[in-house]
């Protein structure tokens, strides 16, 4: 930059610059730096997503939180999706800050949750119709998060790449609840094995979908590729799913468990793993709101929100005492 | 005391005060429970929840202690007796409001408000008495779970205190809500008919003692919100202290054992 030209002098075309030299430079962008709008829209698309993702995340367990079968099991589910709220609202905070020179706010992202603008993972959609199905979820949802996540924990945007620092060591955390209720289950009777094998293949093409398509042609969507020109992410959705298979399938073959996709194994000369794909036309399905329980669970959030309005009334006229 | 040195009639009287305890706790953290997700605000999710989570370890253990004391193992406690052997008190049974955890859930936040902000200023008293309970590990508890406690307090205590001095629809509400936990609010504030023999055994302050403190604060409290006090609570559905329930509770236990139940005795 030349001496005495200040920042705000500077073309558009070299404020770009300048910005894609510090994130290749490895430096944190933070909220009131200047930023492309379009890194603004992709963040705030990401990590809207991301956070009411674990809020609505928290439903499905919620569902299994009383009926947790002992009172250890019945402390930990607790612990956990307190947690997964707690996550929701630390990456809610991040995104409200990236809306604010826009005039939005939160109000705004439950809006576009409950008209379906904003949409929610996949796996956040599907039904969890046993015991089994909670610890599938904080076993492998929950494990395929780790792994998302932690590649974007040397994100460009400062305050998420620190809020997925304190969220990935809790994630952890889960994880070994998630693998304590399997192993548990994998020990246990042969019903219990059972449960667990039909959560498995419940879940199957789910984890699979976790990822996203392998690229751009399947959903006709370029964001991921966009989000590593940004240094928002570093890896691809398919090396992602990859990573997920070399961590996690050798572990629950060990189990004794099976695979619902007869076609999955390692190939030694490209070195990946081959698979049966999901179906990606029921995938966008799912997201757009058509999945088994997205309705269901959308509802529970639309109906407190408006049972709720006289609270937040209440909060804001609030007098002193 | 401690278990060796306990006689007979004392035993008997420290197992009731601990199912009454455990069972306070167990099932209005189960209800507590219920709500997340749909909490006013995500905070509120986040500090309900953590709430929640604390009350349930707190009724565990209280459900230690009667396993030590020979009462079986606390999972069992927790999950196999039938709602007659439950002790806890009517109030804190009850539904959230109309619908289900799962299904169209119209919870009623005044209530909960109400109900927890009550319970929490009594389970204080409660607490503060057991920190000098003859019984050594009961005191031990109570030193621990106070640490919890006190933030409950807390944070209920804001809320009341907000809603109270808020939009007339707010004091609309907290009225309705309070009238109702009113109605049987008694029910936590006593020991239940083994009351003298638990007294006699120094476990914890005399109830009419702690009902006193409990009217007193309460009495401060309406008064600095500007809200009429309404003088003695009542204990209209009966005593929960003496196995009288309403189907909330064989609802609530129904969810809480749904799973253990199918097997109990596998390991989960």
């Amino acid at each position: 930059m030349t001496v005495g030209l200040s920042f705000s002098q500077l073309s558009e075309e070299e404020k770009m610059q300048h910005f894609l030299d510090r994130i290749n430079a490895g430096e944190k962008i933070e909220p009131d730096d200047w930023m492309p709008d379009d890194y603004r829209m992709q963040l705030i698309r990401l990590i809207s997503m991301h956070g009411i993702s674990e809020i609505m995340g928290a439903l499905p367990e919620k569902e299994w939180v009383p009926k947790a079968p002992s009172l250890h099991r019945k402390l930990a589910i607790m612990a956990k999706v307190q947690d997964e709220m707690g996550h929701g609202q630390l990456l809610l905070r991040v995104a409200e800050d990236l809306m604010a020179p826009l005039g939005k706010t939160r109000h705004d992202i439950m809006e576009d949750l409950f008209s379906g603008k904003l949409k929610f993972h996949n796996v956040f959609h599907m039904d969890a119709p046993t015991w089994g199905d909670a610890g599938i979820i904080a076993w492998l949802v929950d494990g395929a998060a780790i792994i998302s996540q932690s590649m974007m924990l040397d994100s460009s945007y400062g305050p998420y790449a620190r809020a997925l620092k304190r969220i990935c060591a809790e994630e952890v955390f889960h994880a070994q609840h998630g693998e304590s209720i399997i192993l548990a289950m994998a020990e246990g009777t042969p019903e219990q094995r059972q449960m667990l094998q039909d959560a498995l293949n419940r879940w199957w093409e789910s984890l699979i979908m976790f990822f996203g398509p392998k690229s751009a042609k399947e959903t006709g969507n370029s964001n991921a590729d966009k989000n590593i020109m940004y240094k928002i992410r570093t890896k691809t959705n398919e090396d992602l799913r990859q990573e997920f298979f070399t961590k996690y399938i050798p572990r629950i073959w060990s189990l004794g468990l099976t695979i619902p996709d007869e076609t999955i194994h390692f190939d030694e000369e490209t070195q990946m793993w081959i698979y049966k794909d999901a179906d990606w036309s029921n995938f966008k399905q799912i997201v757009s709101g058509n999945g088994p329980q997205s309705q269901n669970r959308l509802d529970l959030r639309r109906r407190s929100y408006k049972n709720n309005e006289w609270v937040r009334e209440a909060l804001a006229a609030k007098k002193a005492i | 005391m401690t278990q060796e040195t306990l006689k007979p009639q004392e035993k008997a009287a420290l197992i009731e005060l601990l199912y009454q305890m455990g069972d306070d706790d167990f099932i209005l953290a189960f209800r507590g429970s219920e709500w997340l997700g749909l909490a006013p605000h995500i905070e509120e999710d986040v500090a309900f929840s953590s709430i929640s989570q604390d009350m349930m370890g707190h009724a565990n253990l209280y459900y230690r202690l009667l396993e030590d004391l020979g009462e079986g193992e606390a999972d069992r406690i927790a999950h196999l007796r039938t709602p007659e052997q439950f002790r806890n008190a009517i109030i804190l049974e009850e539904v959230n409001g109309p619908g289900t955890y799962l299904k169209e859930p119209d919870y009623d936040w005044a209530f909960a408000v109400v109900r927890n902000y009550f319970y929490a200023v009594h389970k204080q008293i409660r607490l503060e008495s057991l920190r000098h309970s003859s019984y050594e590990p009961l005191a031990e508890a109570a030193r621990k779970i106070m640490t919890e406690q006190y933030y409950h307090l807390m944070h209920w205590e804001v809320w009341f205190k907000q809603l109270m001095t808020s939009t007339d629809e707010a004091i609309e509400r907290m009225n309705a809500a309070i009238n109702k936990v009113w109605r049987d609010f008694g029910g936590v504030l006593t020991l239940g008919p083994s009351y003298a023999d638990i007294v006699k055994a120094d476990l914890i302050d005399d109830e009419a003692v702690m009902k006193k403190r409990w009217m007193n604060k309460m009495e401060a409290v309406f008064k600095e919100v500007g809200a009429f006090y309404p003088g003695e609570p009542r204990m209209e559905r009966g005593n929960g202290r003496n196995g009288v329930h309403t189907d909330d509770l064989k609802q609530a236990l129904s969810t809480l054992s749904e799973v253990y139940a199918t097997n109990p005795a596998t390991g989960w």
